[in-house]
């Protein structure tokens, strides 16, 4: 499904932890690179280009967050994903204001550290300015705010419309819960229950009902994945 | 430091020798001018009575001629007296008088001055004296003058007096300044050492207050108060670990019981896989559990206050309803909106957020009552005067009032909810939050079921403590 692997640089002092994750990224067909602080983070990513990088913030020698400060200040606008101990609310924005592009609370799941970083390598993609997304038979107009199926429209809720843009605009790739909240509700707290999975039942049963072929798939143990069936 | 050393060191006994230092200055100088003072007076005195004799010497002169004149003089001279008299002939021989020696230019010129002298049959040095000249009609010269060693013995007297009067003050000071430096050393002791126990671990010490209401007792009182505060987040913090260590420990122990579990008897490789799944699952509850309770820990310190603003409470029900309805609905529930525009307060989104969602996923949990017809949910934000209301209502079982202020403690769950999965957390964060805003988290019963309400204040000046 990922047709370019992705240059991933991955800014990270604990050792153990890079290489679980080097191992991991090179498993899901990336080519990961690895940099143990800060100031050879910031040498690797100005002579080498990356799709994305993932940049903990706390770094021997030059901390995550003036790193990507430096970059930006550079005109370099890679897509940067911060890893933190730190996960307040105001370590998040402080994070987002210096310039990264998304904020990850360790520990995490690597299935959701996947997901962020493919949906943040496919963000610079163009296919994020188009009006129509299309998968397989289903088409959403962003601008008509109109969803068809096989032709043949479906009405959806103004929530349930921005859910599926959300899921299309990264079609092919994991989706997780904790992202729909975030990019969809804007929510950055924790709902304890199965409140997303309502949702895209509900959502499913509008698109995938009567279809033969599923277009709204279910990554056990990851999120969700829109993605065309019949391929 | 010897007792006596420290005695020394103290303000008290700084001060006192401070205002010692500038009274003895004060004193001295005011000496001094007594002295110069007196000096003047006298010797303005001796002047005035040289002239007079002088005078009345004339006088003798003009009614008794030179020789009328001289036996006077002589007569005075022989009695004693402070008075000086000295006569000599044109030629300088001494005719009459009774003094000794003199400076040799003295009677060349006239007029009054201030000399040494020694007195005729005198054995002593030469003591000050202030002398008159004239110049007799027949060129003889007379001297009239009064000793002035008086003036000395006055000067020496004033100084030996004030100078015995100071040392007594400064004894009298210096033995003031001690006790009352010893004093405050006391009560100043008695601080330092309750400091020291309550340094070395002891928090329950308390400073001295001795009922006077001086600046120590408030200092102390001040600092009571303070330690009383120390005392009740050390005891929330001693909570908080206990609790940790207690809630933790429990799926550590099934996270660890699984692994063993496997080890010993899985033998296919999803057999394995199953249980690596419920090891994650288990893992990451513990990190929720563990981010619930910094949430709670950073909430009661009052941390994120500064990131706190004006926000739409209606819009924020709005979206949390938006959220759960489908979950609602799959439990068997409706939820009920209540809210009006402009409804605004001050605070931080996400953690009031967080503290609705706590409320709407308990009763949504807990909300329905076996049997009940009324399986509706709640869920409204209005005025409450200065205040905003935000209430989540629902018909289930309710809370019995005994277990309500329980229930807002951290980890506890009622013996009804153990089966369900949850980490007793959900309303000790939406209490603490709930205070964090300056507000009140409140459960009520909802006849039946449980009715929450939660009440912050509106506006940021009344927030501001």
């Amino acid at each position: 499904m990922y047709e370019a692997p992705m240059r991933i640089l991955l800014v990270e002092d604990d050792r153990e932890a890079a290489a679980y994750l080097v191992k991991a990224l090179r498993e899901a067909g990336h080519v990961p690179d690895h940099a143990v602080d800060g100031e050879d983070g910031l040498a690797q990513a100005d002579s080498n280009p990356y799709d994305v990088l993932v940049v903990d913030r706390m770094l021997p020698r030059l901390d995550g967050l003036t790193l990507i400060g430096r970059l930006r200040a550079e005109g370099n606008r890679t897509p940067a994903l911060i890893l933190s101990a730190l996960g307040q609310v105001d370590d998040r924005v402080a994070g987002l204001r210096a310039g990264g592009d998304d904020y990850l609370t360790k520990p995490y799941a690597f299935s959701e550290l996947l997901a962020r970083i493919e949906a943040l390598g496919r963000r610079s993609a163009p296919n994020s300015a188009d009006t129509v997304y299309r998968t397989g038979d289903l088409e959403l107009d962003r601008l008509a705010h109109k969803v068809t199926r096989g032709g043949a429209e479906i009405v959806l809720q103004p929530r349930e419309f921005r859910l599926l843009e959300y899921l299309m605009r990264h079609a092919g790739q994991v989706v997780t819960r904790t992202m729909l909240l975030e990019n969809v509700w804007d929510y950055h707290f924790d709902p304890q229950t199965n409140v997303i999975d309502v949702h895209i039942s509900r959502l499913r049963s509008k698109i995938d009902k009567g279809f033969e072929a599923p277009i709204l798939h279910t990554i056990r143990g990851a999120g969700y994945m829109i993605r065309d069936g019949a391929r | 430091m010897t007792a006596l050393a420290k005695l020394f060191r103290t303000t008290a006994f700084k001060l006192v020798l401070g205002l010692l230092a500038v009274f003895v200055l004060a004193a001295g100088l005011g000496l001094a001018f007594v002295v110069w003072e007196s000096g003047r007076v006298i010797q303005a005195q001796s002047a005035r009575m040289v002239d007079a004799e002088t005078a009345n010497l004339a006088e003798r002169y003009r009614l008794g001629g030179f020789l009328g004149m001289a036996e006077a003089i002589s007569e005075r001279a022989a009695q004693p007296g402070s008075f000086l008299y000295l006569l000599t002939a044109p030629n300088g021989e001494v005719l009459t008088g009774n003094v000794g020696t003199l400076p040799t230019d003295v009677l060349a010129k006239h007029g009054t001055r201030e000399v040494q002298y020694t007195r005729l049959g005198a054995n002593q040095g030469p003591t000050p004296a202030l002398v008159r000249v004239e110049r007799l009609p027949n060129g003889s010269r007379l001297l009239v003058g009064r000793d002035l060693s008086e003036r000395a013995r006055f000067a020496e007297i004033l100084v030996s007096t004030m100078l015995g009067g100071l040392a007594l003050v400064v004894l009298v000071a210096l033995v003031g300044g001690a006790i009352l430096a010893r004093r405050v050393l006391v009560r100043m002791d008695a601080v330092t050492a309750t400091s020291r126990t309550i340094m070395a671990g002891d928090l329950s010490g308390r400073l001295p207050v001795s009922g006077s209401g001086d600046e120590f007792d408030r200092l102390a009182t001040a600092t009571n108060d303070m330690l009383e505060r120390i005392g009740e987040l050390m005891e929330g913090l001693r909570q908080v670990t206990d609790d940790v260590a207690h809630d933790l420990k429990t799926p550590i122990t099934r996270l660890r019981n699984q692994a063993e579990e496997a080890l010993r008897s899985a033998k296919t490789e999803e057999e394995y896989r199953a249980t690596l799944d419920r090891v994650i699952e288990e893992s990451d509850g513990m990190i929720r559990t563990f981010n619930t309770m910094l949430l709670i820990a950073r909430s009661e310190s009052g941390a994120a206050r500064q990131s706190m603003s004006a926000l739409d409470a209606a819009e924020l029900v709005e979206s949390i309803a938006e959220l759960y309805e489908p979950a609602a609905e799959e439990a068997g529930l409706s939820l009920v909106v209540r809210t009006s525009p402009g409804l605004t307060v001050h605070g931080n989104r996400e953690l009031i957020g967080q503290a609705l969602v706590n409320l709407v996923e308990n009763a949504l949990k807990y909300g329905v009552l076996d049997g009940g017809t009324d399986k509706t949910v709640e869920l409204a934000v209005e005025e409450a005067g200065d205040r905003l209301r935000f209430l989540v209502a629902d018909h289930g079982p309710g809370i019995s009032e005994a277990d309500r202020a329980r229930v807002l403690e951290r980890f506890v769950r009622l013996e009804t909810s153990r089966t369900r999965p949850g980490s007793g957390l959900g309303l000790s964060l939406a209490d603490a939050i709930a205070r964090l805003h300056g507000g009140t988290l409140e459960l009520n019963d909802n006849n039946p079921g449980l009715r929450v309400t939660m009440d912050l204040p509106r506006e940021r000046s009344e927030t501001a403590r």
